[in-house]
């Protein structure tokens, strides 16, 4: 069965993930509002996983799209868990201002 | 041959734009909005890709739950009334420096290693759900189970530091 990458090359798929991945990155540094950095944090984990589909498909082995399925996994725990503690700082400081958050900083 | 490349073209550029949008739109509830049309193109490329399998938990998983409890725990806080203060001028610019440089590094690294990849496309079907459910229940089970307990673990840590705390 034919795929994408029989028609496009495997390099246009590795310059769309750099491109995400450094969105991810820029976004990170760049806001300072809590939930938008993690938002920022999942476009970096779907870029990779991006990644890792395209090489599977390309090298006709499925444990790549496997290790997908284990990332989506573990980003959903990181989030349920991110997103629990974002609110319980809320609750307590009534922001999600990162710059407000350096109580461990010193 | 740019006719074929049309839909990788078009997928491409509007995931390129909606995550852009996500970093750089004001209100949180439109970044958001942005990032669950990211994730349908991201799911449209699985699709390109002839990974049915992965199309559809990415879709169940991202759009279905995660991008609820983003929104829900948007609506449960509401950052909307506020807009949030922007960061200097220095610290954006240095922010933009450090992610090109990122960027630069990462497309030298890929140009320099040359022509290592295979030229010619494997045949295999690897994306289906019969493929990838005898590697996850063969090779894979260990991991799978393991994730499992990953959940649980992560379910309850967040109820419990989610609840009140009512002792104090």
């Amino acid at each position: 069965m034919n795929s994408i990458l029989s028609v496009v090359p495997i390099e246009y798929y590795l310059g769309l993930s750099v491109i995400l991945f450094t969105i991810g990155v820029m976004g990170v540094l760049f806001r300072r509002n809590a939930i938008i950095v993690f938002m920022c944090i999942e476009l970096m984990l779907n870029a990779v996983n991006l990644l890792l589909t395209a090489f599977s498909t390309l090298h006709g082995e499925a444990g790549g799209q496997v290790m997908v399925f284990f990332i989506m996994a573990v980003a959903a725990a990181e989030v349920a868990v991110g997103l629990a503690i974002l609110v319980m700082i809320y609750n307590n400081l009534r922001t999600v201002d990162i710059k407000e958050m350096n109580k461990l900083k010193w | 041959m740019l006719n074929q490349n049309l839909p990788f073209m078009i997928l491409a550029t509007l995931s390129v734009f909606s995550a852009l949008m996500v970093v750089l739109s004001r209100k949180p509830v439109h970044s958001v909005l942005y990032l669950i049309f990211c994730f349908f193109t991201i799911g449209g490329h699985y699709l390109l890709l002839n990974a049915q399998f992965l199309f559809a938990v990415h879709i169940i998983v991202y759009a279905g739950a995660i991008m609820v409890l983003f929104l829900f725990t948007l609506m449960f806080i509401n950052l909307n009334k506020e807009l949030e203060p922007h960061k200097s001028n220095l610290v954006k610019a240095a922010a933009t420096i450090v992610a090109g440089t990122l960027l630069l590094v990462m497309v030298s690294t890929v140009t320099d290693t040359g022509n290592i990849f295979p030229t010619q496309v494997s045949q295999n079907e690897v994306g289906t759900v019969a493929v990838l459910g005898k590697k996850l229940y063969g090779d894979y089970v260990l991991p799978f189970e393991l994730t499992s307990i990953l959940l649980l673990a992560a379910m309850v840590g967040a109820v419990m530091i989610g609840k009140k705390n009512t002792e104090s």
